[in-house]
């Protein structure tokens, strides 16, 4: 088993996949939480496939894919958010169509460059082996912002996934720190759409953190616990995904899923 | 300085008029019971004292300030909290929500935050639930806790909407008399209740609201009043004695 870990590190990409994993499981442990207890995962679903657009483009005009689909994906947020605040169209209707469209601007343009089906494939069903060093760099990043965000804002966090309507009456930005949130998801659905792909990405965010609650009674232990359990989803994914020669982000999924049921199972 | 000052307010909903014409005018210290039917606007008037709702036409200055500018130094109890039962959060950390203005954006509880809701929940007499999930509280103890956290903020003006929907009669007469302690401290309370009777006893002032205000800036509120209010005849029960605040009135 060593030997074969020892083999596993022995490449740079497996390197870098492990490095971008764990940063990722850290994300979907601490937005995982917020995005159940806010009940908006079809939102950070949404968000998730919109990013499509902004990937197609990049990978069309030649510029860092990851980088556009983070613009795509911070428009949508922005875009659902004000949407269904300011106009008479419901949050779920304006969801179902942000998804769509982007989703459709990034098939078009993949079909317009080089390469479409494999690496349409990639970005739909994960391909953490194509991770560069670059891409760790701003997922790094990316996870020590969303940590300094939570620490600063986690009593108004609170107030708003608790009780909305009360942090209204007693002063807190709830319109703007709601945006937040969805900026802060989309910043990890992007991360974690290079490991287990657009299609995928909704059950990593949320099944730590769903498993998480059934045995944890605090937020910051939940979220503890959720981080834990995203590392050895991912890691344990990436080694038996190398052993059996199967796709890595789906082997991760289906870890997390089998988790899931056991966890549910054994609250009975 | 007035408490509260509304003049001349009316609200529209889908262009029927919610409320009529409210003046309402309350000095520090005063204890005004609002009562009124189902639908009457109880509920909207206290959304137009926060500022959650901007009246259509009319003038409201709480605190002499501007709704938005005063939700600091108001305490507020909503008609229905809901929230989601398996929430994972302490009776302790709910009644810190409150304490949220006063600490202030970024910063996390001081311990005189702590020690206010401390106090706030032994008030309320759930000193000891502090640490068990809101969850796992009964309906009543869960209202207290959100009565504790209106509370916590030592705030000049409380507004409560039926704050004792689930509360059983013993705690709800403690509950009133807390507010009796509060108010003799100075505090300003807007209480809003179905309850005439028990609500009579302890408010200095009584308010009927249907769509417009029937207001009489003292507590001995005619049944023929209510009677207007309502739009049909009310049963109003009083108290015996030393509680009686309505005058004999016929059936």
């Amino acid at each position: 088993m060593i030997d074969i870990l020892h083999e596993m590190l022995q490449y740079e990409f497996m390197r870098s996949a492990l490095a971008a994993g764990l940063a990722a499981s850290v994300l979907c442990g601490i937005i995982g939480i917020y995005v159940i207890l806010n009940r908006i995962v079809f939102i950070s679903d949404g968000i998730a496939h919109a990013a499509f657009g902004g990937i197609g483009l990049g990978y069309f005009l030649g510029f860092d894919p990851l980088g556009l689909g983070i613009v795509s994906a911070l428009l949508t947020a922005l875009g659902i958010g004000l949407v269904s605040s300011r106009s008479k169209v419901s949050e779920d209707t304006a969801i179902g169509v942000f998804m769509a469209t982007g989703m459709a601007l990034g098939i078009l343009f993949m079909s317009l460059g080089p390469g479409y089906a494999r690496d349409i494939f990639g970005y739909l069903f994960g391909n953490i082996l194509a991770v560069s060093w670059r891409d760790v760099q701003i997922i790094l990043l990316l996870t020590l912002l969303i940590l300094v965000l939570v620490v600063l804002l986690y009593k108004e966090l609170l107030i708003l996934s608790f009780d909305p309507l009360y942090g209204e009456a007693v002063g807190l930005p709830v319109q703007n720190l709601r945006l937040l949130l969805l900026v802060m998801v989309a910043f990890s659905v992007v991360v974690m759409i290079k490991i287990v792909g657009i299609i995928m990405v909704i059950a990593l965010l949320t099944i730590p953190g769903a498993i998480g609650r059934q045995h944890l009674k605090s937020l910051p232990w939940i979220m503890a616990g959720s981080v834990a359990l995203g590392a050895i989803f991912v890691s344990a994914g990436l080694v038996i995904s190398y052993l059996l020669d199967v796709p890595s982000g789906a082997t991760i999924i289906l870890l997390a899923a089998a988790a899931f049921f056991i966890s549910t199972a054994l609250r009975r | 300085m007035k408490a509260v000052s509304i003049k001349e307010v009316w609200v529209y909903r889908n262009r029927h008029p919610a409320l009529e014409n409210i003046c309402l005018d309350l000095e520090k210290g005063d204890f005004l019971g609002l009562i009124g039917p189902n639908g009457g606007g109880k509920t909207t008037l206290i959304q137009v004292m926060l500022g959650l709702l901007k009246p259509s036409r009319g003038d409201v200055r709480i605190l002499d300030r501007e709704p938005e500018g005063a939700r600091r130094y108001i305490g507020y109890l909503p008609q229905k909290t809901f929230f989601d039962r398996s929430f994972p959060v302490t009776a302790l950390e709910v009644v810190l929500m409150g304490r949220f203005s006063k600490a202030g954006l970024f910063r996390r509880y001081s311990l005189p935050d702590r020690e206010a809701a401390l106090r706030a929940l032994e008030a309320v007499g759930l000193k000891d639930r502090a640490c068990r999930q809101m969850g796992s509280l009964s309906g009543g103890e869960q209202q207290r806790v959100l009565v504790a956290r209106s509370l916590v903020s030592e705030p000049q003006l409380l507004l409560l909407d039926e704050p004792t929907a689930g509360v059983d009669a013993a705690q709800q007469t403690e509950f009133y008399e807390l507010l009796s302690r509060l108010n003799a401290r100075g505090m300003t309370i807007v209480l809003v209740s179905h309850d005439i009777s028990a609500v009579s006893t302890y408010v200095n002032k009584i308010a009927c609201l249907n769509q417009r205000l029937y207001y009489h800036g003292s507590r001995e509120l005619a049944a023929e009043e209510i009677e207007r209010a309502y739009g049909c005849p009310v049963d109003v029960i009083a108290h015996g004695t030393p509680h009686r605040v309505l005058r004999e009135h016929g059936k």
